[in-house]
């Protein structure tokens, strides 16, 4: 079911120390809800969705997030960081298997 | 929807969300199995911050007024705050109390955000309201909530 996921991650290409700037993720996956009926059986398909979502910066965490079933498919979100120093900004999204889906994105901070 | 902003401070919290309930209920023309009650809100919203009764005010709610597709409707969450070391938005937690269940996300902040804003895309099964409470780091909880017309609801029903 969760075979092909897809992170993507858009961040500024320089920013300057202090600044805050905007990161915008998106991953592709089917947040299956676990309230979805299953016509033929009758029963419901059982839910399978990402359900945190932590973002380290520097190796210090800078967000996490807990999602719930009411996340639509192919979450995205945005966020807000204060620039420090230039490093690797790394993403982590884990699913109800346990699964868990890595990104690592570099931030340049220009002095 | 101006109305309803109006007499948030008169009514008590509670029963805004009471009443704010009662009439998205009757304005959804298909009863659906929504499972969500104002009272399994309140009790996530507790369960979530620690408190049941968040004051109205600091957090802001940007989304549609109506949703056409209820399987991805936008919400942005800005609540005002310095976020310096001594002063900070520890969390923002949504909820929505038309859908199954009342929880949507929760989101953990820090001084290192800078500001505590975060988008997000949700599912709403019907007419409701979306919800959203933030915890200070002095354990002060603020909220705010607003009523969204859903024209398609977005649980695959």
């Amino acid at each position: 079911m969760t075979t092909d996921i897809k992170p993507r991650i858009r961040v500024p290409k320089s920013v300057k120390k202090g600044d805050v700037f905007e990161v915008k993720t998106l991953v592709t996956h089917l947040m299956e809800s676990g309230q979805r009926p299953n016509k033929e059986t009758g029963s419901k398909y059982p839910r399978d969705i990402i359900n945190s979502f932590i973002v380290t910066y520097n190796a210090k965490e800078v967000l996490k997030a807990t999602w719930h079933a009411a996340v639509s498919a192919n979450p995205y979100t945005a966020f807000y960081v204060v620039a420090e120093e230039s490093g690797p900004m790394v993403f982590t999204w884990i699913d109800d298997n346990g699964t868990s889906y890595s990104k690592e994105v570099p931030i340049i901070v220009a002095e | 929807m101006n109305g309803e902003k109006n007499i948030i401070p008169r009514l008590g919290r509670r029963d805004f969300l009471k009443a704010a309930t009662a009439s998205a209920l009757l304005i959804s023309a298909r009863p659906r199995p929504a499972n969500a009650t104002p009272e399994s809100t309140l009790d996530a919203i507790g369960k979530a911050t620690g408190s049941r009764e968040p004051v109205m005010g600091r957090v802001n709610l940007t989304l549609p007024e109506i949703a056409e597709n209820g399987s991805t409707v936008s919400l942005k969450v800005d609540v005002e705050s310095p976020m310096t070391t001594d002063d900070y938005v520890q969390s923002v937690h949504i909820f929505a109390d038309g859908n199954p269940l009342p929880e949507v996300a929760d989101y953990y902040f820090g001084p290192h955000n800078g500001v505590a804003k975060l988008s997000i895309r949700m599912r709403l099964m019907q007419t409701q309201n979306v919800i959203a409470v933030a915890k200070m780091n002095n354990g002060d909880t603020y909220m705010a909530s607003r009523m969204i017309k859903v024209t398609i609801g977005g649980c695959g029903g």
